[in-house]
């Protein structure tokens, strides 16, 4: 028995000086990110689903120029190793991430500081070479109370934000747009049912990666941090409310953006809602936070949000339609507005990096992306 | 009101009853098929030891692969598992790891250590009975966790759909653990955990009726020391939290194997309803785990304080009081599942009442050292330790019981510190402190002072490298259980990794302390606590006989 006890525990001593000798090298690098042995292959199979849109066929890269990778910006939106919560930017996550920072966590370190100081001043004062004598005191009724009450006191006083916030949290606005967001074994796919647009987001693998095929996109720093970009963005309009239908078509898996302050379980079988209204245009990343077998760590939620026009015009590139406009008529009424509206503040870097053969362009009977293009 | 014990003056026999007492059976009688209770506590003791270096080990290996970004560890090929090649399998090793660390510590270390190991030795000596009330099925729950223990690890060596073994997570979700992982390993680990569940019921109402009926003449309840009030609030806990558990298991056996369809929302089930159910069991279990530790911290305080435990009462009632709070919080573990607003609102307010209890056990462990006489010994370092971990544990638990904030939390790093806060700092460090302080009266030996005070200190200073820089991950937006993030984290995590082996090499200490002091340790007198130790078990020899208190003590 002593002797069981003793192999396991040098074994266990044993891996101290292993871990401490794990090269930092770049080839770990390489095997962290190859995901995708060949069984499922996600790619093509991405490309297969909507049989519904006829003939999606490769629109040509070059026929949808409207859509640029929009780079991220470093510390929003991203984790960045920083000590506190990620940048707010829902008025949800603001009023959370007030109470968080500015009530619960001095609150918290309050009372962990009065705990060592009590503890502290008791080991200094009442050491035996101190106080050589011990009281016998056991009680005091007083004290009792008082240390019941107060803190109920400061739990009242954390539970009226913390309510108050779940009440706006469960009353969201009306919603300008909804999306359907379902998690697969390992990938997300969005569709925009008022718009008609359809489409799944698997991770983007390393360049090195020896597992990505040779004309799969491979990430790119605009893309997003590794693990974190995605193919095909969420994207959404700033300053809306979007809606999200969240469920899952096998296991659990839960829809997380931290910049947003949201994060619902996609449960089988089952719909559940959450809503974001994001003023920031930006590219903002989530993960898969619930676990859902074995590439649980390689389904990021990347999400684009365009300000309004942009949005338009990348729903059209997409083959969709905005819910006021009709699909194929006033073509002219929805381009002006879209072609006015450049955007200064983003980022765009050339489209060349989209040409991945697993995003579907969709390129229905409209031809929406090429009146946007005007 | 008497409490612990300077008050209670009990007869001793009158004469030497020790040399009749003493009569052992055989090695094989004694070992495998014992009814002593100190035997049997050893047994679970040394079981506690050997599934916690397992446990303990893996997650070494956890946090050896987390210590920079990549797959640098899964991808070796490891006894269990050998031979992988595909990068699923690895992921899914992973998965395996997490479930059996969990799984491990809580149920084949924590547990057996607390209940089992020093439940068994001590409530009937505290209580001044000859031994428990059902001594065969004090053995039957020893043995039935043998075969349970067996089942995980062997299922480790089969088919769990993508991999070898179980990767299902310790709270096994349907439909992960139902249509998405076929194979036996997680029919095996739910066979496991039937018969630790069986184990554990019996071992409860083992302890209730012995503490019930088999108290020395005059230990009223109120008087009983606060370690066997601990062990009974938990011992009810375990009898009625862990049947649920069983039921919810089944119906993922049946839903896995016999064609029903409790979880699956494709036959008329409800994939929640398995979290309902599971954390109906689950979050009393975190309390099962902590508060025998809150009972052993209030008797060494108060031996190191040499005072009585302020506010006994008080002391017994919040334990109660958290016992019977604890069964209606459950579902703060599932904030993200989709709720009704007002199911969130009622188990925020709920779950943040549980703080008012926990505080009053805070504030009296202080008051207890308040006017002490205050010596430290390495039990009172761990109990002090503990006090002030358990509390940052505690607030973190206060900022994750709201559910709106919870959106954040839930599922990252975050609640990972939490809850080892709570478990890995305040459970571990109360077992220790319990071995630590009862290691004389148990092995009738010594252990050294200082190689306990180094373990102490090389394990504070490592545990918290570990753990406090996981808030910082989960505040980041990093998720539990993945084996690979962005390079944003590695920062921390390689803090964390380092913590680890710091950590280790304080439990080795603890090694090389436990057997040079079995072996060689100072010959250890009834009592070495002084005055402080007032509860029954001091009056006893070190080691106690074989069999005690054949003439009940009586106390006033």
């Amino acid at each position: 028995m002593r002797l069981i006890g003793w192999v396991i525990a040098l074994a266990a001593a044993g891996l101290t000086p292993a871990a401490a000798q794990t090269p930092a090298s770049s080839p770990t690098q390489n095997v962290s990110t190859a995901t995708a042995p060949s069984t499922t292959a996600p790619p093509p199979a991405g490309t297969a689903q909507n049989p519904g849109q006829p003939d999606a066929a490769t629109a040509p890269a070059a026929a949808t120029p409207a859509i640029a990778v929009m780079a991220p910006t470093p510390g929003i939106g991203e984790p960045d190793g920083r000590t506190g919560l990620q940048n707010q930017v829902t008025p949800i996550g603001e009023e959370a991430a007030n109470f968080h920072n500015y009530w619960l966590l001095p609150l918290c370190a309050a009372i962990c500081i009065l705990v060592l100081a009590l503890l502290v001043y008791a080991i200094i004062r009442f050491r035996r070479g101190a106080n050589p004598v011990p009281s016998r005191n056991s009680h005091n009724t007083m004290i009792e109370v008082i240390w019941t009450l107060v803190p109920v006191l400061v739990l009242v006083g954390i539970a009226i934000p913390s309510i108050r916030l779940l009440r706006h949290t469960y009353s969201p606005p009306p919603a300008d747009l909804t999306v359907k967001v379902t998690g697969h074994q390992w990938y997300w796919s969005y569709e925009y049912p008022d718009n008609g647009v359809t489409f799944d987001s698997y991770m983007l693998k390393e360049k090195n990666d020896p597992t990505r095929q040779a004309n799969q996109r491979f990430r790119t720093d605009a893309d997003g941090p590794p693990l974190l970009a995605a193919d095909e963005r969420l994207v959404i309009p700033a300053g809306k409310v979007v809606k999200f239908i969240i469920t899952a078509d096998d296991v659990i898996h839960s829809f997380a953006v931290p910049a947003f302050w949201i994060k619902q379980d996609a449960n089988p079988g089952q719909l559940h809602e959450t809503w974001a209204k994001v003023d920031r245009p930006g590219v903002y990343f989530g993960q898969c936070s619930e676990l859902c077998g074995a590439r649980h760590a390689f389904m990021p939620i990347a999400v684009e949000v365009l300000p309004p026009a942009e949005f338009a015009k990348w729903v059209a590139s997409k083959g969709g339609h905005m819910p006021g406009a009709k699909p194929a008529g006033p073509d002219s009424t929805a381009a002006s507005p879209v072609s006015a509206s450049a955007v200064p503040a983003v980022t765009t870097t050339p489209a060349a990096a989209q040409p991945t053969p697993a995003t579907t362009t969709k390129q229905p009977a409209t031809n929406q992306a090429a009146t946007a293009q005007n | 009101m008497s409490t612990t014990a300077d008050s209670l003056h009990f007869e001793q026999p009158a004469h030497d009853a020790h040399h009749d007492l003493d009569h052992k059976p055989g090695f094989f009688t004694r070992w495998f098929m014992s009814t002593n209770h100190k035997d049997i506590g050893t047994l679970y003791l040394i079981f506690a030891i050997i599934a916690g270096v397992i446990g303990g080990a893996l997650s070494g290996i956890m946090r050896w692969e987390l210590m920079e970004p990549g797959i640098q560890v899964l991808n070796r090929a490891w006894p269990i598992g050998a031979g992988t090649a595909n990068f699923d399998e690895w992921t899914h090793h992973w998965n395996v790891l997490i479930t059996a660390h969990a799984l491990i510590m809580i149920f084949f270390t924590v547990m057996p250590a607390m209940m089992g190991g020093f439940g068994n030795w001590f409530v009937p000596l505290m209580i001044g009975a000859p031994d428990m009330a059902f001594p065969r099925m004090n053995n039957i729950s020893f043995w039935l966790l043998v075969p349970a223990f067996l089942l995980l690890l062997g299922s480790s060596f089969v088919s769990g759909g993508t991999g070898l073994g179980a990767g299902t997570g310790w709270t096994m979700y349907a439909p992960l653990s139902t249509s998405g992982s076929t194979g036996p390993a997680v029919d095996m680990t739910i066979f496991a955990m039937h018969l630790a569940g069986a184990s554990s019921i019996l071992g409860a109402i083992n302890f209730i009726t012995t503490i019930f009926n088999m108290r020395a003449p005059g230990m009223t309840l109120h008087k009983m020391p606060l370690f066997v009030w601990s062990v009974l609030v938990t011992a009810f806990l375990l009898l009625l939290s862990l049947p649920v558990l069983a039921g919810a298991i089944t119906m993922l056996l049946t839903d896995r194997n016999f064609g029903t369809a409790f979880f699956d929302a494709s036959g008329g089930g409800n994939v929640v309803l398995y979290q309902h159910l599971f954390w109906f069991f689950g979050h009393p279990e975190v309390y099962i785990m902590i508060l025998p530790g809150f009972g052993m911290v209030s008797q060494i305080v108060a031996t190191f304080s040499r005072k009585p435990v302020f506010g006994y009462l008080g002391m017994a009632y919040a334990m109660v009081a958290i016992g019977v709070i604890g069964f209606v919080v459950w579902a703060h573990h599932m904030f993200t599942t989709g709720m009704s607003v007002d199911e969130k609102m009622y188990f925020t307010a709920a779950t943040m009442i549980i703080a008012v209890p926990t505080g009053v056990k805070v504030f009296s462990w202080i008051a207890t050292m308040w006017g002490g006489s205050i010596t430290f010994e390495t039990p009172m370092l761990f109990a002090i330790g503990f006090i002030f971990l358990f509390t940052i544990g505690g607030v973190t638990g206060v900022v994750l019981a709201n559910g709106g904030v919870d959106t954040y939390m839930q599922d990252t790093y975050y609640v990972v510190a939490h809850f080892h806060y709570v478990l890995s700092l305040g459970a571990i460090f109360a077992i220790f402190a319990g071995f630590y302080y009862w290691f004389p009266k148990m092995w009738g030996r010594m252990y050294n002072e200082a190689l306990g005070k180094i373990h102490f200190f090389l394990m504070f200073v490592g545990v918290n490298i570990i753990f406090f820089p996981m808030h910082f991950l989960g505040l980041d937006g990093m998720p539990r259980r993945i084996p690979d993030y962005t390079p944003a984290f590695a920062g921390w995590n390689y803090i964390a990794t380092v913590g680890y082996m710091i950590t280790i090499a304080g439990v080795a200490v603890f090694f090389v302390n436990l057997f040079w002091s079995l072996a060689a340790g100072k010959k250890a007198p009834a009592n070495p606590w002084g005055e402080g130790a007032t509860t029954l078990e001091w009056t006893l020899s070190s080691p106690p006989p074989f069999h005690q208190f054949s003439t009940l003590p009586k106390i006033d």
